[in-house]
């Protein structure tokens, strides 16, 4: 009980960000029609990719002079967490693309 | 560093994290609205841009090392690669391959996080074990769920139910959650534990896979959504680790807003999440035996087409069956054919048809039918009686009237589009197959109800040539 409330009072910040956030999300999304569901989820995907910068900070502090497993798996998770992005916002620009052209 | 000294990198680095944070909520309320949607989408990408640059350029570790030159340029060089990489997949691929393709990058970003889970995890400086693990669970279930999902949507994974695979699931569940016990408990984890937290990885890997398999049909757009959903959350533990303000609220955001669409998807087949998860569609019901089923009527082409020709309000309901086959751009053919003959056609859109949220507002886009056409089910329902030819393409389940009054019928109180209320109904079906919901649909043996059997586009594409010619 007693760890819980010290990792409570240590990470309260990071909490408080997770609590407000999910009301958060939850409200930005609500009322959303139904032709934007895929683009929407598609954009959604897309900004999960922010794991891109665990990626980054993993790999960018690595140790580099050996080939390791940190190594190896930090590229990857770079690699992986890039498509995420690059892909996902992409994507969702070309769906958007095709709403947009015949409203003329 | 005393502390009176002002560290600017990382002030700047902080407030590039607030602007990349404000700028992913602008574009995800921006991406609800159609209007908006592409600047919506635009922002959001700025926003990780940015804090992408600044980390990369103004990082520092816990000892206050910035991220070394070789360092920079290993990820810069492999996220030019994973850019080029991913842009141009993007931009190349089919645009009836699109669900597969989210599911596809929804599955990176889950690698991904699990991944940075399961190196943090040995990192002594990491505090936050149990988020550490949550991380690597969620997001490698993500990750090899988004994968079959993707097998799914692309042909090459079928289906897989078993009566056993409800409890394998239950099992592994539990071994999962007292592995991540386990690991809690351990007195020091660097030493005990190395080994179970790759046991765990591949546990939580299995899972995703086993969770998956035995959903389809129009289950897919609902678990989809969920995976989505589960990345969000992954992201957002990986961001726990690093007390980073951008990755937490960008993760949870995301979270939430997949949540919601689930939750959005569940209600409009009328069953819990639950249900979903563990009990697929039972069948069992077959046919039921307190009804009278009455005969399939055919219809002919040319009866078709005078049927179209000369209604003023027809309604298309298309299901699955349009983009199996390929169908839309014919379909819209036929749309603005009879347009221009002054018959007013639109299209009524089930939430869950399809096999991802949104699936035929896309595919219809594709074929330029201008999203003012496209019906909601809740405003197109009371219109129903006033409709003179309701077409179903490719649906099923979605336009069963047992959702309605069969009370022993597995898909009872899921609500659906009323084309039997219209005056008249062609359904186009390649046969008598059953939707995924495996029952019979008393819709096909109405007395108002035509059958055009055949593939979709075939079909349509005699019709649109026979309407021509009157």
């Amino acid at each position: 009980m007693e760890q819980i409330l010290i990792y409570f009072s240590e990470n309260k910040e990071a909490i408080f960000i997770i609590v407000l956030s999910i009301f958060l999300g939850i409200e930005v999304i609500s009322h959303v029609p139904s032709v934007l569901h895929t683009p929407l989820m598609s954009g959604a995907n897309a900004i999960s990719g922010v794991i891109i910068i665990g990626g980054i900070i993993l790999l960018g502090h690595a140790d580099l002079t050996e080939w390791s497993l940190e190594f190896f798996l930090g590229i990857l998770a770079v690699l992986f967490g890039t498509l995420n992005v690059a892909g996902g916002f992409v994507v969702t620009d070309r769906m958007l693309e095709m709403f947009r052209k015949k409203r003329k | 560093m005393t502390d009176n000294t002002i560290d600017v990198g990382q002030i700047v680095l902080d407030f590039s994290y607030l602007v990349s944070a404000i700028l992913f909520v602008i574009g995800l309320k921006l991406l609800s609205k159609p209007e908006s949607a592409k600047r919506g989408n635009l922002y959001a990408a700025t926003g990780m841009v940015l804090a992408m640059i600044t980390t990369l350029f103004l990082h520092k570790d816990i000892q206050g090392n910035s991220i070394p030159l070789t360092n920079v340029l290993v990820i810069v060089l492999v996220i030019s690669i994973g850019t080029v990489l991913g842009a141009v997949i993007a931009r190349k691929i089919k645009m009836t391959a699109m669900p597969q393709l989210v599911s596809f990058y929804n599955a990176t970003g889950g690698a991904a996080s699990a991944l940075v889970a399961l190196m943090e995890f040995s990192n002594p400086d990491n505090s936050s074990i149990l988020v550490t693990l949550l991380g690597l669970v969620i997001g490698s279930i993500a990750f090899s769920g988004s994968m079959i999902a993707y097998g799914k949507l692309d042909g090459w994974i079928k289906d897989w139910l078993s009566p056993a695979m409800k409890y394998v699931n239950l099992f592994m569940l539990v071994l999962v959650t007292a592995v991540v016990v386990y690991l809690m408990i351990a007195a020091d984890p660097l030493i005990s534990s190395s080994v179970l937290i790759y046991i765990l990885f591949i546990i939580s890997l299995l899972y995703g896979i086993f969770f998956v398999m035995p959903i389809g049909g129009a289950d897919m757009p609902v678990v989809i959504s969920l995976l989505n959903s589960f990345t969000g959350i992954a992201a957002a533990m990986a961001g726990f680790i690093y007390k980073n303000q951008a990755m937490i609220l960008g993760g949870i955001l995301v979270g939430a807003a997949g949540t919601i669409l689930t939750i959005l998807m569940c209600r409009a087949m009328n069953r819990s999440l639950l249900n979903v998860i563990i009990g697929a569609f039972g069948g069992g019901g077959a046919v039921a035996g307190n009804r009278e089923i009455g005969i399939i009527k055919e219809i002919s082409l040319s009866d078709a087409s005078i049927l179209l020709n000369y209604a003023q309000k027809v309604v298309i309901i298309p299901g699955y069956g349009l983009a199996a086959a390929q169908a839309q751009h014919v379909c819209s053919e036929l749309d603005a054919l009879l347009t221009e003959r002054g018959v007013e056609v639109k299209y009524a859109i089930h939430p869950v048809a399809g096999r991802m949220p949104g699936h035929m507002n896309v595919l219809l886009a594709e074929a330029d039918v201008p999203y003012e056409k496209l019906v909601e089910m809740d405003d197109i329902n009371p219109q129903m009686p006033g409709i003179d030819v309701a077409i179903v393409i490719g649906a099923n389940d979605v336009v069963n009237p047992a959702a309605i009054d069969d009370p022993s019928g597995p898909i009872y109180g899921m609500p659906i589009i009323n084309a039997h209320e219209a005056k008249n109904i062609i359904v186009m079906k390649r046969g008598m197959g059953k939707g995924y919901a495996a029952i019979e649909n008393y819709l096909f043996y109405g007395d108002k109800t035509r059958m055009l059997f055949g593939n979709a586009k075939d079909s349509l594409q005699k019709l649109v040539a026979e309407i021509k010619n009157l």
